[in-house]
């Protein structure tokens, strides 16, 4: 076996869509099993769910992009091999500020100056939830994986705390649909009823690609994420690019909650975030922090994920039945990696140490 | 006699390749029972890689191996100490938060509960017998190289082995220590054990062992008695042809001074002195050698001057050819850049703190200049301009410039990073072991580019390990031990003795 | 004093579950793997034991406790030895990135408990209608005798069995790793698998060994929770943050299974404090509720501020080895 030094395109996207193909193989088979359907009948069932409908076709699409926006919030700090896991907590942050912002100002302010602010504020309260991790990791060294993971949970902790005095019906311990009468805060339709967010999420990715190539703080991200060493060599203020980098990571995040928020549930609760916080993580890892792969990447496991949840009412399923199907897929994804790095040689008689 | 017996090691058409590359190819090798035998190549002849086959590192692609005269099969290091074999990396594998003790028994069968004791009894009675001098008890981030490198020998003595493997084994050592080194092997030795010893050191070869085995780019070349063999004819077998190991030297003209430091003392993340009240001056015009045995400040020395090391005290004043003297110390490098000073400088570590291996030849000479121009947008013309302009003028071998330099060999990615550093006419020029990996045709292509910025009044700092190479290279030498100077030496009136007597603080 | 006890006591029992998978992951640390998927294996432990038990009560009319218990504790150890082999076949022999391995791991493991959870309680009847009572009696049996004792009997003697099995594997686990051959080896494979490898070790053997060993270990936190804590039953996301906490704990506790053990009592303390704190109201109680979050924080800060040898994590924590790569 040895490392490969380079491969074709073809056949590494051979590899990935033989990949994709064996997980789909290896889920019918847990569907089947559980269900005893036809898998022909399960597929199309999955399809179904996806697109069968406008409806379903506009929640896939919102699945999506609120997926790929936290893919991307999450790329520069990844290629800066900053383990930012915390986004759950900064899509939290984010979510608790727009409802704050939608509940007290809802029905005061003109709706365009509100979501202005909704925009500009959840950032701020993203941007906040990256920068504590990264000045202690600029400054100390802080274990950022363990540090940002620990936020998720205060995040989570500090909506619940905001859900005691928000909570409507009193008692229920939700805080209900804000707002449901003037829409106050709620991010438009427009072409359909996600076509503002697609926009926005479109704008960030175009936004996000561009200054990852072409500008030069995306260059000192990725000087410093290949050796730090190397960025202070260069006169690069390594500490300054962390701290700037997460700050913009986690203002993204920040905007996905707003989104998340003002553009589809509008509510919070601490499943606003809904894992897509760690979901992302594998999407921008698995994309290689190339955008466009990322769009696809996320539209595959939107689709699955919809699907999933489409299939389980059907036949009878929870709707945890998505979460396994999504860690399927995630497994041979993540795998088959290794095939399109490295070439399988058998020398003699069959040895791998 | 029988000569199948004779030998410990017999190797033959031993064929080991690296993707396209052919590290060995069909390389015969004969250790004989109770000799010390050289490997002597040039860095990358594969000296390194054919041991690692022996020891179970890397698996051959052809060939057989026979030990004590029976064909084996080596698969992984275990098999290699079943087999008596026993390896002295050139890196050490020592796990730095255990002790000695500890790292010698690791892998060792041995059930259940560790008894220490007895392991301590044991290690000392090894230590007693060849004349080591070892604490069982001290952890390995808290010794010297050649405490580390006693423990290696140790452990594999520990096995039982009685074929022995080093790999470059006096490169961080002092002459003393290597002295010291060559009396344990002598005595082992005696002690009827087969050594090999891998090297590029001619005269260390000359002076330990038996017989020598030459290879060259990877292939077998032949096998001298050491009585018949000469420097020269070495030289000949290794290089494959006669070169003149001359290296032209012009006197300074116009000397000036550029970088006066001034009670410089340097301390590491842990406290430890690095650089401890050095005072100097380097002039333009002139090569200033930096010499010492490994880590005795050498790397903090052009690294304060860079502005990567924080001062604990002291200064360090640059002279320009023009306008005031500015004071460096406490600047980072962006500051010095922003005065527009311009300091080259080539680190130890070419892909770790030169370069970024994963990126192309374009990205790269974007390192230095990638903050000119415009705010937002980097600037990826000049650099795509300059690396075409570097590939051309000193011949790097590359695909293009598209190609990431991690996919060049040693001497292309040593021409890249010194082709960009001196691209932009620096006024000094730092340079940190630029030989180091290199083959005998791009080391003289770095002494003659170094040759040229000090004919153009350029202050050349070079940090070498090779004696004879800064003998022959630079106008003067500063000599480093445990982070004090000890000396500066004229490099046309010393010898490598003197120079070796500083390196250990002494008096040269 | 009455208060203090059942403090005591509720406090440990909090902690046990976390020590479960401290003890684990330090095992699996050690071995240079950081497995990020413990959470989602402990989800998988945790159901696996239940439906083990669930159908064993189901399908057997007179059920003894002792075979209930020992399916149970059988059908963990195998559903989270497999989290750990998944884990280890794509971190060690495919080499993918740990901590994505790791967090699809949890994203599956979470699934694959809630999904069970939710399709046997609807066998069972409805949302916590799944009772293993006959089995969970072995679990939550305390110690006759000694737990009567006044005060020490309920602060020492008054806890199942899993609870000591808790304690006594974090203290075996300990002495594996500092007084044993291989657990010295093990120490190296985490440390520099390179020089591991040198020294004639199977460093893949060992990461395998030490990750499915320490998953199966983690897993029987799940079970833990599922039986001894909530009485044999189930509530999806039921056993929350806990999987977290013990990669948490690891951190605190330095890397050493001994430190864990009072560890895991002051993260079960703070997890439950709030309740013990008179006058708080609901909002003030969500906020006491992030105190073990908090304190994660400032241990995390505080060694990373400290730079001792022996403190830091093992030096190949999160890389991936391979032989030839040059």
């Amino acid at each position: 076996m040895t490392k490969r030094g380079s491969i074709s395109r073809a056949r590494a996207w051979g590899i990935r869509v033989a990949a994709v193909i064996l997980s789909l193989i290896v889920c019918a088979i847990v569907i089947v099993v559980i269900t005893k359907q036809n898998p022909i009948q399960v597929y199309a069932g999955i399809i179904d769910g996806a697109v069968g409908t406008k409806r379903r076709l506009w929640v896939t699409i919102r699945e999506t992009i609120f997926l790929l926006i936290v893919a991307i919030g999450l790329t520069p700090a990844f290629k800066m091999k900053f383990w930012n896991i915390g986004a759950e907590g900064q899509i939290l942050m984010g979510g608790a500020v727009s409802a704050a912002l939608m509940i007290y100002l809802g029905k005061t302010l003109p709706n365009s100056v509100l979501l202005i602010l909704i925009f500009v504020l959840s950032a701020l309260a993203g941007m906040i939830w990256g920068l504590i991790p990264a000045y202690f990791k600029a400054t100390y060294n802080t274990n950022e994986t363990l540090f940002t993971l620990m936020l998720n949970y205060v995040a989570m902790q500090i909506v619940t705390f905001c859900i005691v005095y928000w909570e409507n019906p009193p008692g229920s311990n939700t805080v209900g649909v804000i707002n449901a009468s003037n829409q106050g805060g709620w991010i438009p339709p427009l072409f359909g009823t996600y076509g503002m967010c697609v926009i926005l999420v479109t704008a960030v990715t175009v936004f996000i690609a561009i200054y990852m190539k072409s500008s030069k703080q995306g260059y000192e991200i990725a000087v410093v994420g290949e050796s730090q060493n190397t960025a202070r060599y260069a006169g690069i203020n390594v500490k300054k690019v962390i701290i700037r980098t997460m700050m913009l990571s986690g203002a993204i995040c920040g905007f996905a909650g707003a989104l998340i928020v003002s553009g589809s549930s509008h509510t919070i609760s601490t499943g606003t975030a809904g894992g897509r916080g760690f979901t992302a993580i594998i999407v921008a890892w698995m994309s290689q922090f190339n955008p466009v792969i990322m769009v696809v990447v996320s539209l595959f496991l939107a689709f699955m994920q919809q699907g999933a949840i489409q299939i389980a009412s059907q036949f009878g399923l929870n709707e945890n039945a998505s979460d396994i199907i999504t860690g399927i897929i995630l497994f041979f994804l993540i795998g088959c990696e290794f095939f399109v790095n490295y070439k399988v040689e058998l020398i003699g008689k069959h040895k791998e140490a | 006699m029988n000569t199948v017996e004779e030998y410990a090691i017999d190797l033959s058409g031993v064929t080991k390749r690296f993707g396209e590359v052919v590290a060995n190819d069909h390389v015969d090798l004969k250790l004989k029972k109770g000799e010390i035998l050289s490997i002597l190549g040039e860095n990358g002849s594969g000296k390194t890689t054919l041991m690692n086959m022996l020891s179970g590192i890397y698996f051959p692609d052809e060939g057989t191996i026979k030990i004590n005269g029976k064909e084996v099969v080596i698969h992984s290091p275990k098999d290699a100490f079943e087999l008596g074999i026993g390896m002295i990396h050139q890196h050490f594998k020592l796990v730095n938060v255990l002790t000695a003790a500890e790292n010698i028994i690791l892998g060792l069968a041995g059930s259940g509960r560790l008894n220490m004791e007895e392991v301590r009894g044991k290690i000392l009675e090894l230590t007693g017998k060849y004349g080591f001098e070892l604490d069982p008890d001290q952890k390995i981030y808290s010794m010297s190289v050649s405490q580390k490198q006693t423990v290696e020998i140790v452990k594999v003595l520990y096995r039982g082995a009685d074929i022995f493997i080093l790999d470059e084994p006096t490169a961080v050592l002092t002459p003393q220590e290597t002295d010291r080194l060559f009396e344990v092997l002598r005595n082992m030795q005696k002690a009827g054990k087969s050594i090999i010893i891998i090297t590029h050191k001619l005269n260390e070869v000359l002076a330990i062992s038996d017989r020598v085995s030459v290879l060259r780019k990877g292939k077998y070349i032949g096998t001298v008695d050491t009585k018949d063999a000469t420097v020269e004819s070495l030289t000949e077998m290794m290089v494959g042809e006669k070169v003149s190991l001359d290296i032209k030297r012009s006197e300074p003209k116009d000397p000036h001074l550029r970088i006066k430091m001034q009670h410089v003392s340097v301390r590491n993340k842990e406290g430890v002195v690095k650089l401890n009240d050095v005072s100097f001056e380097a002039f333009s015009g002139e090569i200033l050698g930096i010499a010492g045995i490994a880590g005795s400040g050498q790397k903090e020395l052009v690294e304060a001057i860079a502005g990567l090391q924080t001062l604990e005290n002291g200064d360090i004043f640059y002279e320009p050819p023009e306008g005031k003297e500015e004071n460096l110390s406490g600047k980072t490098p962006d500051e010095i850049r922003r005065l527009d000073i311009r300091l080259a400088f080539v680190p130890e570590d070419r892909l770790g703190m030169g370069l970024v291996g994963s990126m192309d030849l374009t990205d790269n000479m974007m390192l230095r200049s990638y903050k000119n121009g415009g705010r937002f947008f980097a600037d990826r013309k000049t650099p795509k301009a300059l690396a075409e302009d570097v590939v051309r003028k000193l011949d790097v071998v590359t695909p293009g410039v598209g190609t990431p330099v991690r996919r060049l060999s040693g001497g292309n990615v040593q021409k890249v990073l010194v082709g960009r550093e001196i691209a932009s006419s620096p006024t000094v020029l730092m340079v940190a072991y630029p030989v180091r990996g290199l083959d005998i045709n791009s080391s003289y292509t770095i002494y003659n580019l170094l040759n040229e910025q000090k004919e153009e009044g350029v202050a050349v700092i070079c940090v070498g390990e090779d004696l004879d190479v800064l003998i022959d290279l630079c106008d003067r030498i500063l000599v480093l031990s445990g982070g004090k100077l000890t000396g500066i030496v004229d490099a046309r009136n010393v010898t490598k003795e003197e120079i070796g007597m500083l390196m250990i603080g002494g008096k040269g | 004093m009455e208060l203090i006890i059942t403090f005591i006591q509720k406090a440990i029992g909090q902690g046990i579950a976390i020590l479960f998978g401290a003890t684990g992951e330090i095992i699996t640390e050690k071995s240079g793997n950081l497995n990020l998927g413990i959470p989602g294996i402990m989800y998988m432990g945790g159901i696996a034991g239940l439906i083990g038990a669930f159908f064993y009560e189901r399908n057997n009319p007179a059920p003894s406790p002792a075979v209930g218990a020992a399916i149970a504790v059988l059908c963990t150890l195998l559903a989270s030895a497999l989290g750990g082999l998944i884990y280890s076949v794509l971190t060690i022999t495919l080499r993918a990135n740990q901590n994505v391995v790791g967090l699809a791991l949890t994203t599956f493991g979470t699934g694959f408990g809630n999904f069970f959870g939710g399709s046997i309680s609807k066998l069972a009847g409805g949302v916590g209608q799944i009772s293993v009572m006959t089995t969970a009696s072995a679990f939550q049996a305390k110690i006759p005798g000694l737990s009567n004792i006044p005060v020490i009997g309920s602060v020492i003697f008054s806890y199942g069995f899993l609870t000591y099995s808790a304690v006594i594997i974090a203290v075996l686990a300990a002495l594996f790793i500092n007084h044993t051959h291989k657990g010295l080896n093990l120490r190296a494979v985490g440390e520099s698998p390179a020089t591991a490898d040198a020294a004639g070790i199977n460093v893949s053997a060992y990461k395998y060994v030490a990750t499915v060993s320490g998953a199966a270990i983690a897993g029987m936190g799940g079970l833990y929770f599922v039986m001894e804590y909530l009485g044999g039953t189930w509530t999806n996301n039921g056993f929350g943050d806990r999987g977290w906490l013990a990669i948490a704990l690891v951190i605190l506790a330095l890397w050493n299974p001994l430190s864990a053990i009072w560890g895991s009592i002051v993260f079960g303390g703070l997890y439950i404090i709030y309740i013990y704190i008179p006058g708080l109201t609901r909002a003030t109680q969500e906020l006491c509720k992030v105190l073990p979050y908090i304190v994660t924080i400032i241990v995390l800060v505080v060694t990373s501020t400290r730079n001792k040898e022996e403190k830091q994590p093992p030096a190949s924590l999160g890389t991936s080895y391979f032989r030839e790569e040059r």
